[in-house]
């Protein structure tokens, strides 16, 4: 439990989740919470400290989110996802993970996601679960039910307003502003229009002193798009001679884009290795050229290389030999453009059940050198669901005479197999006993079907002998 | 043909190149091995640097999967990084690699539908360092082809165009005229028969519907061994029985 002074009071400013079972809550007076619980464990708080630590995890999520972060204190972190949330997939798996995180490092967070911070800010603190995401356009429904305390209102004035009744920010929302607004003063409106998303909210984001960056102020405000492609150049550039001094190449960029009225915009991009190439560095910013909205004119761009990995000198080539194109460049615009898991490479993997075979890698990673074995016959079209097909067969072993998929029936002119599959009884246990028996089909036309049974045949402990399409064989 | 007309046709074959703004003699070309393929095949094989459409016939129009196989089996013999755009994950990665294409050339790209696929496949063929670069989509436009075609001239790579159609009925498509350099159709047919019950080497009826500067011609071959050559059937080698006559050739 955490203790500090408030004037000349000592007043409890946190309890852990023992003492907050016991009722002891942040607010109460120290001497009314040691009376009630005679040995409790006290640390003077330190709110120097705190802010440190929480500037600590803003740096940390401006490494692992988004460029745009800044403290909310004095327990909370703003993002500023717009732009950045593709690249971990999608909102859901980065609030996912970003609680998840948290949590591995002993910290409870709670991650809302929303239009404004004024609603994020409030549906973090008051919604009892961990992750609460409203689609855009949906803030008004959403803050509509929280307490007034979610308004980010002081104490004193959170109680003066639930003495006159109000409960809710649509109580709050519905009563006439002038009024409120001659008796609370103006904060209560802006605070209220900044939830709403009818007043803008100043964004201080974090910076790394550490991070290599390079900044350029426009002495007249830029906007045409040319313009902007030459000064992300320019910056590439500066910034790409301080990597090379540091012997740092960039994994990942931000660039910052701080316009006239005050908007901040940013953009990430991500390369599959690291990488050091002007060339390469600016398409990848200039593909996203279209995401930017210059408003009245952009007065700073900044650009910094959050994510960094060491990268010596390479030799560019040799006498005599014709120079190899290096496709990182290519697989890293396309990546950007349609998710760094859209993109993939095949890698065997020692499973005799088909969808088990196959695991997929990054584009770059380094070749296994492995492969398949090529004993069986192997289709090159597998579904992702295996889909039933009626058949006639006979029992125990052998292949349908015929069979009826997608409406059409077909007969079995030529078979091979069964090729048995046994479940992997080490990954669950409902495959303990389950048997596939794989066949390949032809039918009178040359199509080549793979089907399978489920079951043995004789045990029916193995499979329900249900047929299945899998594949087709070309 | 005389020696004076071969000397004319191929001053005539270069100012044609000449026109096209490409280096007379610069035309490379990856033959099938099978003389009675390369025969009909301008320089003699599939020609590099350049965009080839290949669709199945029948069912094969929907799932391609023979198209999928006639295509690895050319790339699993040519030097370098592959790229492969497709729609949603159907391909069967170790079906692939039995003709030839090792997993750790290929980079699998899901684009998620046809207009990403074009994008995808244009700039990778701009982009160079590629041995070949493939794309499953349904419609292919005469200027899409051309953009394709000319990024393919320009930097040497091998594009490739699987056409998937959603029902057998739409593949009429296929005979719209795209600009690339050549248009395969590849049917399943019956296995090599065996002399105990079991499915032989598949086989293939494979039409060359159009080919720029060269005939159309029709074959029916053994699909790719696990190097990715196709084979003329023992069969049909000696001439012992006579070739399927011009099958499905109207629609062309």
């Amino acid at each position: 439990m955490l203790a500090a002074l408030d004037g000349a009071r000592r007043l409890v400013t946190a309890a852990d989740h023992a003492a907050q079972t016991l009722g002891l809550a942040p607010g109460l007076p120290l001497a009314q919470a040691q009376a009630r619980v005679p040995d409790l464990h006290i640390e003077a708080a330190d709110p120097v400290a705190d802010l440190a630590a929480l500037e600590r995890l803003g740096l940390w999520a401006v490494r692992r989110y988004c460029p745009l972060v800044a403290v909310d204190p004095p327990d909370g972190l703003l993002l500023d996802i717009a732009g950045a949330a593709h690249l971990m997939g999608s909102e859901q798996v980065l609030a996912e993970d970003l609680v998840q995180r948290s949590r591995a490092s002993g910290l409870s967070a709670r991650v809302a996601i929303a239009d404004t911070i004024g609603a994020a800010h409030g549906l973090a603190r008051f919604m009892g679960w961990p992750v609460t995401i409203v689609p855009p356009g949906g803030t008004r429904a959403a803050v509509a039910p929280l307490p007034i305390a979610a308004l980010r209102l002081d104490a004193a004035l959170v109680d003066r307003l639930r003495r006159l009744g109000f409960d809710t920010i649509a109580e709050l929302e519905a009563t006439p502003r002038a009024p409120l607004a001659l008796r609370f003063g103006a904060l209560v409106g802006r605070r209220l229009d900044q939830a709403h998303g009818r007043l803008a909210e100043p964004f201080e984001p974090l910076t790394d002193p550490i991070l290599i960056d390079a900044r350029r102020a426009f002495a007249e405000p830029i906007a045409a798009a040319e313009t902007i492609t030459r000064y992300i150049g320019k910056l590439v550039t500066a910034l790409v001679e301080r990597l090379e001094a540091a012997g740092l190449g960039a994994r990942r960029l931000d660039l910052v884009i701080h316009r006239v009225d005050g908007g901040l915009q940013a953009i990430r991009v991500g390369t599959a290795a690291p990488a050091r190439d002007v060339r390469r560095l600016t398409r990848l910013l200039v593909d996203k050229i279209e995401t930017i909205d210059p408003g009245f004119g952009i007065e700073l761009m900044s650009l910094t290389a959050s994510l960094t990995e060491p990268l010596g000198a390479q030799q560019v080539g040799t006498l005599g030999e014709p120079p190899v194109t290096d496709i990182a460049g290519l697989v890293d615009a396309l990546g950007n453009r349609f998710g760094p898991d859209k993109l993939y490479r095949a890698v065997a993997v020692q499973s005799d059940l088909p969808e088990r075979a196959v695991r997929h890698v990054s584009a770059l990673a380094p070749p296994s050198g492995e492969t398949w074995p090529q004993r069986w016959p192997r289709p090159s079209r597998l579904f992702a669901k295996p889909e039933p097909v009626e058949t006639l067969a006979l029992l125990p072993d052998q292949p349908p005479v015929q069979f009826t998929w997608r409406g059409v029936r077909r007969r079995v002119k030529r078979a091979d197999g069964p090729e048995r599959v046994f479940g992997e009884w080490w990954r669950r246990d409902a495959e303990r006993a389950a048997v596939r028996d794989y066949f390949m089909v032809e039918d009178e036309a040359g199509e080549r079907f793979w089907l399978f049974r489920s079951g043995d045949g004789e045990d029916p402990a193995t499979g329900d002998l249900t047929w299945y399409l899998h594949g087709i064989f070309g | 043909m005389g020696q004076a007309q071969e000397i004319a046709l191929a001053d005539l074959r270069a100012q044609i190149a000449r026109l096209e703004g490409r280096p007379h003699g610069s035309a490379q070309a990856l033959p099938f091995a099978v003389s009675a393929v390369d025969r009909r095949l301008p320089h003699g094989g599939l020609a590099l640097g350049g965009l080839h459409e290949v669709a199945g016939g029948s069912l094969g129009a929907v799932h391609g999967a023979a198209a999928a196989l006639f295509t690895a089996g050319i790339l699993a013999r040519l030097q370098g990084p592959v790229l492969w755009c497709v729609r949603a994950r159907d391909l069967f990665e170790p079906g692939l690699a039995a003709v030839g294409l090792h997993p750790d050339r290929v980079i699998y790209v899901e684009a998620g539908n046809d207009k990403n696929i074009l994008l995808c496949l244009e700039e990778s063929l701009r982009h160079g360092g590629l041995a070949g670069v493939v794309g499953e989509v349904s419609l292919l436009t005469m200027t899409a082809s051309r953009r394709l075609q000319l990024a393919a001239e320009a930097s040497g790579v091998t594009g490739f165009v699987i056409r998937r159609w959603r029902n057998p009925a739409a593949a009429a498509d296929f005979g719209q005229p795209t600009a690339a350099t050549t248009r395969w159709r590849v049917t399943a047919l019956p296995s090599t028969p065996l002399p105990v019950a079991g499915v032989g080497r598949p086989r293939w009826f494979v039409e060359l519907i159009r080919s720029r500067a060269g005939e159309c011609a029709d074959w029916e071959l053994e699909a790719c061994d696990a190097q990715g050559f196709v084979a003329l059937p023992a069969d049909l080698a000696d001439g012992s029985l006579a070739p399927a006559a011009g099958r499905g050739r109207a629609v062309a």
